[in-house]
C-alpha cells in the first residue's frame, strides 16, 4: 500500500477560534480511515478543506505524490476525491438518474447512465432503480444515490461524513459490506465518526481530534471502546461531586416520554425516562445531535407530548404550552442564545418580558408595565453581572458570555422550581462559565431540581448529582455522579446505555 | 464583480432619513422620465409634490385621500410587523364598502343616529371576514397567504359588479349599474368635522384607531407578541405565542381596517356602489405602510404624502394632459428606490476580485 493523500500542518481560523491547528496525518491507498472527535472537535473543517470548500491557512496536502490544493469541490472530484454529506443534495421531484445527471460534470447519455447506475449500483451491493422518483425512497436509500452519485466517477479517495446517522442498523450493515468491498478495490475511505463501535468494527487506522489538533492515531483493532472514549474526551477529567447530595421531595418525573422529531434531521426521542427531586442536579452528557434539542422542547412545552408523559410535582403538564408551565415553575433556557432564547434586535428590557411576563406580573390584564419589566432587566443585569451600557441595548449586541448569563439570570430571577438548561456554557468564557455554574448550584441549593443538558463532561461532573447520557434519542439511566468513572461515561456515550453493566463483564 | 455584504450595525439614523431619500429620488427620476415626454419637470413635480399642500382647494381634499390610505396601512403594517403578508386589502376594501352598502341600502327611509355606526360595524366585519379566509387556510393548509389574499381581491370586484348590477342597484336609477347615493342621504352620510383639511368623521375614527394601534404595538402583550413573531418566530414560541392566533389577529385587524376605510369612501367621498367603486387605495396603502417604516406616526405622514401625489396627479392630467398612469409609476417608483435604500441600509456593496 502506498499514501494517497498526506496532510501536512493544516491550520484554519475562524473569528474567535482555531479550528484546525496544525493537523497532519496520511491516508494510504485502499484503506478504511477514521477521524474521530467530539462534536466541535474540528472535523468537518478539516474534510471541508479536503474537498475545496475551505481554504486552508497555512499548511500543504499532497496527492499521490503531487501537491493538491483544490480550490473549488469540482477541483477535488477531478483529482478523485469524493464526499458524501450528512445531508443530501436532492431534488424530491426528480428520479435517481435526473439526479444523478444534474451533479456529473460530463453526462452520458440517459440509457447509458442508468445501465451505468445498475451495474454500479449491483458491483457494491446497493441495489438501485434508475427510475424511481426520491421523494417516495428512504433515508438511506437516498444515501445511496449519494454515494452510487460518487462512484460514478470513480474516486481514489471518498469521505463519509456521519453516514450512520441516518440510518436504521440493518442499513448500517448493508453500508459497511459496501465500504469494505470499496476498499479492497483500492479505494481509500475518510470515516467521520464518533460512534466507537462503527470504527472499531470498520476502520484499518484512527485519528483523534480534539479542540482543532491530532491527539493520537491509533489502529483501532488494537484498542477498545474504552481506550478510544479516553482519547476522544481526554484523560484528565476529573470527577468530584463535592457536597453531600440530600434529595427532597420528586419534582419532576418523566415517563415513557416518546416524540417523534418535528425535524427531518432531528433525533427522535424513544421512552425516556427519569425523576428528578427537588434539590437535584441532574446532568445530560452525549454528544450534540442525539436528542438534546427535542428534550429541551418537550420540557419547555414547545413540542407538546402525552399529559401524564411529563409530571410536575405529580400534575400532568404534557400538554401545556410554555406559558402555563411557567406558571407552575417549570422554566427553560434553550442553547441558541439568539433567535430562540432571546430576540436578536430587541432590547434586554423586552427579551426580560419575553420569558418573565408571566411569573414577575409584567403584563397584568395584557397591559405591559415598562417599569416594572425595566427594572426585572436592571436586576438581571445587576446580579448575573451582565457587562453592558444598559437595558436598552439590542440583545445581538452583546458577547456570547454576556448574553448567556443574561439569559441564565433571567430564568434563575424567576425563582423556578424546575429549570432545565442545554449547554448553558457553550462559547462562553471561562469566567461567564464559572459564575453560571455556580448560579444553577445555588438555585438547586435554594431548593429547585435543575436539568443541565451538555457536551462537555468536565462541566457535568462539576455540578452534577446524578448524570445520564443521551444516546440516539434513548436516555440511559441516571446514575450518581458520584464515583462514575471515564471509562463508565465513555462507553455510555458510545451508545451503551447500561455502561456499568459491560464495564464489568 | 459586486457583492452585497452585511453590515455589521445598521444606522438607526439612516432608517429615518431614507423615506425622505426616496421620495427625492423619485422626484429626480420622475423629473427625467417628464423631460423625455417633453414636459418642464418642475412645473411636473411642482404640481404632484408641492402644489397638493399649499392650494387651500387642494388641501380640503388631502384627508379625503390620505384617510383610507393611513387606515388601510395601519392594519396591514401590524400584519408586516408579524411576517403576515396581507396583500388583498383592496378586496377587503370592497367587501367593506359592500357590506356596510347593504346594510344602509336596507334600512333606506330609515332615520336615527345608529345607522351609520351600525354600518361601521358590519364594514368592519365584512373585510375581516374576508380577510379569514387567507388566514383560515394558512392556518390549516399552511397555504400562502400573499396569494390567497390577492387572488381574493379579484373575487371581490367580481361580487361588486354583481352587485352593483343586482340585489344593490338602483330601484329608481334606471338601470344603471350603480346603487342609490349614501352620501345624499343623511343618516347615512359621513358627517364633516374640519373642512379647511378634509377630515370627515371617517378622518376621526382613522386617528383614534391608529393611536389605539400605536398603544398595542407599543404597550400591550399582543403587539409585543406580534413584534416578537416577525423578528424572531422561534423565540416568540419559546415565549408561548401561538402563530395560529397572531396570523388570525393580524389578518383579522387588517381586514376590518380595509374594510371600515371602505365604507368611509362609500359613504363619503365616492357616495355610491359603481364597478370602478375600488381605486386601488388597498394596494397603495402597502406603499404607504412601509414608506411610514411600519410605524403608526410614520404612517400618518406617508399617508398624507401619498395622497399628494393622487391629488397632484389628477390636477396633472389637466393641466400637463400626463397620463393617468403617471401617478402609478411615481407611486411605483417610491416603493422602489425605498426597498433599494432599504438593502443599502443592512448591507453595502463590496467589489470581489475573482
Amino acid at each position: 500500500m502506498s499514501t494517497l493523500l498526506e496532510i501536512n500542518g493544516l491550520s484554519k481560523s475562524y473569528p474567535g477560534v482555531k479550528a484546525n491547528d496544525d493537523i497532519s496525518f496520511a491516508i494510504q491507498e485502499g484503506e478504511i480511515h477514521a477521524l474521530l472527535g467530539e462534536n466541535g472537535a474540528g472535523k468537518s473543517t478539516l474534510v471541508k478543506m479536503i474537498y475545496g470548500l475551505v481554504k486552508p491557512d497555512e499548511g500543504q496536502m499532497v496527492l499521490n505524490g503531487a501537491p493538491f490544493a483544490p480550490a473549488k469541490p469540482h477541483a477535488a472530484r477531478a483529482s478523485g476525491v469524493s464526499m458524501v454529506f450528512q445531508h443530501f443534495s436532492l431534488f424530491e421531484a426528480l428520479t435517481v438518474a435526473e439526479n444523478i445527471t444534474l451533479g456529473m460534470d460530463d453526462a452520458p447519455n440517459r440509457k447509458e447512465l442508468s445501465e451505468k447506475i445498475r451495474a454500479v449500483s449491483e458491483d457494491y451491493g446497493l441495489p438501485l432503480d434508475p427510475d424511481r422518483l426520491i421523494g417516495d425512497m428512504s433515508v438511506g436509500e437516498r444515501q445511496r444515490v449519494e454515494i452510487i452519485r460518487c462512484l460514478l466517477q470513480n474516486p481514489r479517495l471518498l469521505i463519509m461524513d456521519e453516514p450512520t446517522s441516518v440510518l436504521t442498523p440493518q442499513e448500517v450493515d448493508t453500508l459497511f459490506g459496501t465500504l469494505r468491498k470499496l476498499s479492497a478495490n483500492g479505494v481509500a475511505i475518510l470515516y467521520i465518526s464518533h460512534k466507537l463501535d462503527e470504527i472499531l468494527a470498520l476502520c484499518d487506522h484512527a485519528t483523534i481530534l480534539r479542540m482543532g489538533k491530532v491527539v493520537d492515531t491509533c489502529t483501532p483493532k488494537d484498542e477498545t471502546a474504552k481506550s478510544l472514549a479516553e482519547m476522544m474526551i481526554g484523560g484528565e477529567l476529573e470527577i468530584h461531586a463535592e457536597t453531600a447530595f440530600m434529595p427532597g421531595a420528586e419534582a419532576l418525573e418523566v415517563k415513557g416520554l416518546t416524540l417523534i422529531s418535528a425535524d427531518a434531521f432531528g433525533t427522535s426521542l424513544k421512552n425516556v425516562g427519569f425523576t428528578l427531586r427537588k434539590g437535584e442536579v441532574l446532568g445530560i452528557g452525549g454528544v450534540a445531535g442525539n436528542g438534546q434539542d427535542e428534550i429541551l422542547a418537550v420540557l419547555s412545552g414547545e413540542a407538546k407530548v402525552g399529559a401524564e408523559m411529563v409530571r410536575l410535582n405529580g400534575e400532568g403538564v404534557g400538554q401545556m404550552g410554555p406559558n402555563e408551565r411557567r406558571e407552575k415553575g417549570l422554566l427553560s433556557a434553550p442553547e441558541e442564545r439568539l433567535g430562540h432564547a432571546a430576540a436578536p434586535m430587541m432590547s434586554l428590557s423586552q427579551n426580560a418580558f419575553l420569558t418573565g411576563r408571566i411569573r414577575k406580573g409584567l403584563a397584568p390584564g395584557g397591559v405591559m408595565k415598562t417599569r416594572k419589566t425595566n427594572r426585572f432587566a436592571r436586576d438581571i443585569i445587576e446580579k448575573f453581572d451582565v457587562r453592558t451600557p444598559g437595558i436598552h441595548v439590542a440583545a445581538k449586541a452583546l458577547s456570547g458570555g454576556n448574553l448567556q448569563k443574561f439569559v441564565i439570570g433571567r430564568e434563575v430571577l424567576q425563582g423556578p422550581e424546575v429549570l432545565v438548561v442545554n449547554q448553558p456554557t457553550w462559547g462562553v468564557d471561562a469566567a461567564a462559565a464559572a459564575s453560571i455554574r455556580q448560579a444553577l448550584r445555588q438555585l438547586a441549593a435554594s431548593g429547585a431540581a435543575v436539568i443541565v443538558i451538555s457536551q462537555d463532561l468536565d462541566e457535568l461532573m462539576e455540578m452534577s448529582d446524578t448524570f445520564a447520557v443521551l444516546s440516539e434519542g434513548q436516555l440511559s439511566k441516571p446514575q450518581p455522579a458520584e464515583g462514575l468513572t471515564i471509562e463508565e461515561i465513555g462507553l455510555m456515550m458510545g451508545g451503551d446505555l447500561e455502561g456499568t453493566h459491560h464495564a464489568e463483564a | 464583480m459586486l457583492r452585497l455584504e452585511q453590515r455589521p450595525q445598521p444606522s438607526k439614523t439612516m432608517l429615518y432619513i431614507t423615506p425622505i431619500l426616496a421620495v427625492l429620488a423619485t422626484m429626480v427620476l420622475g423629473g427625467a422620465l417628464f423631460l423625455a415626454m417633453g414636459i418642464n419637470p418642475f412645473d411636473a413635480i411642482y404640481l404632484l409634490f408641492i402644489d397638493p399642500f399649499t392650494d387651500s382647494y387642494n388641501l380640503s381634499q388631502l384627508f379625503v385621500k390620505a384617510s383610507p390610505l393611513i387606515l388601510i396601512a395601519m392594519g396591514l403594517s401590524i400584519g408586516f410587523r408579524a411576517g403576515v403578508w396581507n396583500i388583498g386589502a383592496e378586496g377587503q376594501f370592497i367587501m367593506g364598502a359592500i357590506s356596510g352598502g347593504a346594510v344602509g341600502l336596507a334600512l333606506w327611509g330609515s332615520t336615527g343616529w345608529w345607522i351609520l355606526p351600525l354600518m361601521a360595524v358590519a364594514a368592519a366585519l365584512g373585510g375581516a371576514l374576508w380577510a379569514m379566509i387567507p388566514a383560515v387556510l394558512k392556518i390549516r393548509f399552511n397555504a400562502n397567504e400573499i396569494l390567497v389574499s390577492l387572488m381574493l381581491v379579484y373575487v371581490a370586484e367580481n361580487l361588486l359588479a354583481q352587485m352593483v348590477q343586482g340585489v344593490l342597484r338602483n330601484p329608481e336609477g334606471m338601470g344603471f349599474p350603480e346603487s342609490r347615493n349614501l352620501a345624499r342621504n343623511e343618516p347615512t352620510a359621513l358627517p364633516d368635522v374640519f373642512d379647511p383639511l378634509g377630515i370627515d368623521a371617517g378622518g376621526v375614527v382613522m386617528l383614534v384607531l391608529l393611536a389605539a394601534a400605536f398603544f398595542l404595538l407599543q404597550k400591550h402583550a399582543m403587539g409585543f407578541q406580534i413584534k416578537l413573531t416577525g423578528e424572531s418566530p422561534r423565540a416568540a414560541r419559546f415565549a408561548g405565542v401561538k402563530p395560529g392566533v397572531i396570523i388570525a389577529v393580524c389578518l383579522g385587524i387588517s381586514g376590518a381596517a380595509a374594510g371600515l376605510a371602505g365604507l368611509f369612501e362609500l359613504t363619503g367621498a365616492a357616495g355610491k356602489l359603481t364597478i370602478d367603486f375600488p381605486v386601488g387605495y388597498g394596494f397603495t396603502a402597502i406603499i404607504v405602510a412601509f414608506l411610514g417604516r411600519l410605524n403608526p406616526v410614520g404612517i400618518l405622514l406617508a399617508g398624507v404624502v401619498l395622497a399628494g401625489t393622487y391629488i397632484g396627479g389628477e390636477n396633472a392630467q389637466f393641466a400637463l394632459k400626463l397620463p393617468a398612469a403617471a401617478v402609478t409609476v411615481f407611486q411605483g417608483m417610491m416603493l422602489f428606490f425605498l426597498l433599494g435604500f432599504e438593502i443599502l441600509i443592512n448591507y453595502r456593496v463590496r467589489r470581489v476580485v475573482r
